[in-house]
């Protein structure tokens, strides 16, 4: 996941979200008043919010496009308030956005008019660590960084590292199945996380997966990790933790284009090296880095690859040769070994600040998060370079090179008539065209509200009402976090519907919902 | 009862919508070699036997797209032909019930979530696979996930499909993440820890820069005394041979290390990890947090259990003589006292007719589950009855 840009989007925030939503339930929001006293009783003192002043700070998350103040904030303490909290709006018919710190870049945390935003900060300890088993128990406001400053001290961390690590929630990251660089190589949450405590809308509370491995039936956590919030609110988290590698090695490559580029990162896995990390940056990308951080990019060429291998001294070393030689024979240009902490830690700095780097060459920029077969990157950049001239409108890639995952950073200005809505014009060709060649629409950001309406590209009419099913069979009455992931909302009831054959129901002595 | 074997996808959603009308249950099978698991049921079998073959394989992707029913053999036959492996390393459940090897599928060893001794680093079919065609309960074909490595696009529901023992349809097709094959592999061993001692060296190793890749336990020999503790380390041979250096002295506290030879290691591997060292008419499976089990094997010896640990000590094999429900109880007590739970994977059946396979999960665990089951199987036509429910 990459950090939403540091300044919001001027023009966008006039956008009109309610054309997105469903409509406010009038009869809720005349009830505000009296929906406030009863959450005070549950979450007394400042745990709930209702001056709009005060509501300000969560009407956007990292999406910051689009904003809506919420009805009222609760800040729940314990996982007692947690359920008591669903289990009122449930009986009340009351809606529920959940939130974790806000850094979502697709909208999964974006209030409701007529909905309680459910803030999951005030849950910050580290409840257990026990590196015999080698994993941790924390609560879900837990930033994912501190998961791994809680245990590094021992020469452990969590592996996970989204790059907005330093604010995002673990709780955030098991909602949206977080990736970031390493994700190749270690996984996205949902191959690191072992166990939750989840509240249903109902207010039930269940304990899913714990510290054993492959627990039996149902892999409920498996969907709980990347469910969006739209199933219940995680209240604890159990994660692995890992060793964390003796020493890390990087090499900076540069190739005359992103077709030789693409060649060298297929012949390293063909090889049977999966690097730690494997970046690329386009020509743009390349140059918006350099002049921002200025660590010595190669600027001759058309595109970068940054590879870095982790694990013990004598595997790094034999494998930065090989996957240098390996771009050698694809036709490197530039090749510099990292011989030092320092230097590996500046052929990452350009790629990291690529996002800031960006918004220094242009007013506003809009990244998008599709993933491809990489076979197909050439074909990808040839027709998003005919997409950029047909539209107007510039783009630079930077991408998660080893498993496909693009972020094209599409350059606009706000302030221009008709830019920002020829940039989400433009952002949802790319995606069109990701899933055209084989790929999906969100590799780690998530669908949320930003690409809800792209999700029929991608999904047949069956297939998505399959997934809304496994919704209802967690919140029927589809209070939680509403108008997400989805483009159409069914009602349960109808989503049930089977057809019946001459009257008869097929087993009638087993339970329906 | 009848079998059926469904040519296409059509063919499954024609057997579903007549099973619906005829009010008949369907068992979904693939090659049956794990049939014997789960209470004796009477219900229709879909064979899944006529719907193989690769769709796509391009190793440079690290992506394989199969039919279901595929052998697993077969499968790991192509993908070893590309110096790839599946890295959850499943196995055959056949030898376990006196059946030859072989008649396992890829669908039936995903649907089961069956994983080797590699699945405490390298993850399970949970964590593998990607994306599938199914067809559900409703008589619908739908499909989830996708064909790339990474993919958070709606519900993750092959992690709800991956273990689910054709619980909520029956996949035609999967695809799998397929890794690189280690170049090397070494494995180190220490002789005669008993299963504390055995535990804190598993723990030791897999907790250090070793990067040990898999870690087991397996006591054998007359009376089984004579116990062998093993690390596999897998990698580049640069690196191994740097790791099997290093981690004789990171265990010097626990014991004299050994390199085993690859014929005596693939032998003691192929015992922990698939249970086949173990005779004994009932065999369990336990997966417990690791340092847990030392006390639940202590716990269950007094009854005659002989057991050897896989995952670090996450999972205890253990067979029994005693074909009681009453011993049966005491498993579920141990495994359940250590934090864990307990899978019946052997037994005559009458025993499986009253003691459910899988472990009881509890109450509004057990109704979520039921629920979820339903938003794919609304009329409960995958409910045989072999796990209960």
């Amino acid at each position: 996941m990459e950090m939403a840009a540091a300044r919001p989007a001027r023009l966008m925030r006039e956008r009109d979200v309610s054309i997105l939503m469903p409509d406010p339930d009038q009869a809720v929001l005349a009830r505000r008043a009296g929906i406030a006293a009863a959450l005070r009783a549950i979450v007394p003192g400042e745990g709930v919010i209702d001056d709009p002043d005060a509501l300000r700070p969560y009407e956007s998350d990292g999406l910051t496009a689009y904003r809506q103040p919420p009805m009222l904030v609760v800040l729940p303490e314990t996982v007692e308030q947690v359920s008591a909290v669903l289990r009122w709006c449930h009986a009340e018919g009351v809606k529920v956005v959940p939130r974790g710190s806000g850094t979502s870049l697709s909208g999964g945390a974006l209030p409701l008019a007529d909905a309680v935003l459910l803030g999951m900060g005030k849950f910050k300890r580290v409840l257990a660590i026990d590196y015999d088993d080698r994993v941790a128990v924390v609560q879900p406001g837990v930033t994912n960084l501190a998961i791994t400053q809680a245990v590094e001290a021992r020469g452990f961390y969590y592996a996970p590292d989204p790059s907005s690590q330093i604010a995002c929630s673990i709780g955030g990251n098991v909602a949206e199945n977080s990736g970031g660089v390493h994700c190749l190589k270690y996984g996205l949450t949902t191959n690191n996380v072992l166990g939750v405590e989840l509240v249903l809308m109902d207010g039930e509370i269940v304990r899913l997966g714990g510290r054993q491995l492959d627990p039996c039936g149902l892999d409920l956590l498996g969907v709980i990790v990347g469910s969006e919030g739209l199933l219940g609110v995680v209240t604890e988290v159990t994660v692995r933790i890992l060793p964390k590698p003796e020493s890390a090695r990087a090499v900076l490559l540069g190739f005359p284009d992103p077709e030789s580029a693409g060649a060298c990162v297929a012949q390293v896995i063909a090889e049977g090296i999966i690097p730690a990390g494997m970046e690329m940056m386009d020509r743009t990308a390349i140059h918006a880095a350099e002049a921002f951080v200025n660590v010595g990019y190669p600027l001759d060429v058309g595109a970068l690859l940054i590879v870095e291998v982790d694990g013990p001294a004598a595997e790094c070393d034999y494998l930065i040769e090989e996957i240098a030689r390996i771009a050698g024979a694809n036709g490197a240009v530039t090749s510099r070994i990292s011989t030092d902490e320092h230097e590996r830690m500046a052929f990452w700095a350009g790629r990291k600040a690529a996002f800031p780097a960006v918004g220094r060459i242009s007013p506003d920029y809009y990244c998008m998060d599709g993933t491809i077969p990489r076979r197909r990157l050439p074909e990808v950049l040839r027709r998003m370079e005919q997409l950029s001239a047909d539209y107007g409108l510039g783009v630079a890639n930077v991408f998660h090179a080893g498993d496909g995952n693009l972020h094209p950073l599409i350059l606009y200005d706000a302030n221009k008539p008709g830019e920002l809505d020829r940039a989400e014009a433009f952002g949802n060709d790319i995606l069109r065209l990701c899933v055209e060649v084989g790929g999906v629409l969100t590799g780690e950001h998530g669908v949320g509200i930003e690409k809800r309406d792209l999700m029929p590209v991608m999904f047949s009419e069956a297939d998505l009402q399959q997934q809304q099913r496994v919704k209802c069979a967690f919140d029927p009455k589809l209070l939680l976090n509403p108008g997400k992931v989805f483009p159409t909302l069914h009602r349960c009831a109808e989503l049930g519907r089977m057809h019946v054959h001459a009257g008869q129901v097929p087993f009638p002595e087993l339970p329906r919902f | 009862m009848d079998t059926i074997v469904p040519e296409s996808a059509q063919d499954l959603c024609d057997a579903v919508a007549d099973a619906l009308r005829e009010r008949t249950r369907l068992e979904i099978r693939g090659g049956g070699s794990k049939a014997a698991i789960g209470a004796p049921r009477d219900a229709r079998i879909v064979s899944m036997a006529a719907l193989t073959g690769v769709v796509d394989y391009d190793p440079a992707e690290l992506v394989l797209t199969v039919r279901a029913g595929t052998p697993l053999a077969e499968v790991e036959a192509l993908v070893a032909g590309e110096q790839q492996m599946l890295a959850f390393e499943p196995f055959d459940h056949g030898p376990l019930f006196g059946a030859p090897a072989g008649a396992a599928t890829i669908g039936g060893v995903v649907a089961a979530g069956v994983a080797g001794s590699r699945r405490v680093t390298a993850g399970s079919a949970r964590d593998h696979l990607l994306g599938f065609t199914a067809v559900s309960g409703r008589g619908e074909t739908f499909v989830a996930g996708a064909r790339v490595v990474k993919n958070v696009t709606g519900y993750d529901l092959p992690k709800l499909m991956a273990g689910s023992w054709g619980r909520i349809g029956a996949m035609t097709e999967l695809t799998l993440k397929v890794l690189p094959r280690p170049r090397m592999a070494v494995t180190l061993a220490i002789e005669g820890l008993d299963c504390r001692a055995a535990h804190a060296a598993m723990a030791r190793a897999l907790g250090s820069h070793a990067d040990v890749s898999a870690a087991a336990h397996v006591p054998q020999g007359p009376d089984r005394a004579r116990a062998i503790t093993l690390f596999r380390l897998a990698g580049f041979p640069p690196s191994v041979e740097a790791r099997a250096t290093v981690l004789p002295v990171l265990l010097a506290d626990h014991g004299a290390v050994r390199r085993l030879d690859t014929a005596e290691a693939e032998a003691l591997w192929h015992s922990a990890g698939t249970g086949a060292g173990l005779t004994g008419a009932v065999l369990w499976r336990l997966h417990l947090p690791p340092a847990a089990a030392p006390g639940a094997v202590a716990a269950l010896e007094p009854l005659g259990a002989r057991w050897s640990l896989d995952w670090g000590g996450g999972l205890v094999w253990l067979a029994l003589d005693d074909e009681t429900p009453a011993a049966a109880a005491q498993v579920r007590a141990a495994a359940m006292a250590a934090g864990g739970e307990a899978t019946l994977v052997r037994a005559r059946a009458s025993l499986r007719a009253v003691v459910p396979a899988q472990h009881p999960r509890a109450p509004l665990v057990a109704a979520l589950e039921e629920r979820v089951r339903r938003a794919f199987d609304p009329a409960g036509l995958f409910e045989t009855g072999r796990f209960g429910g």
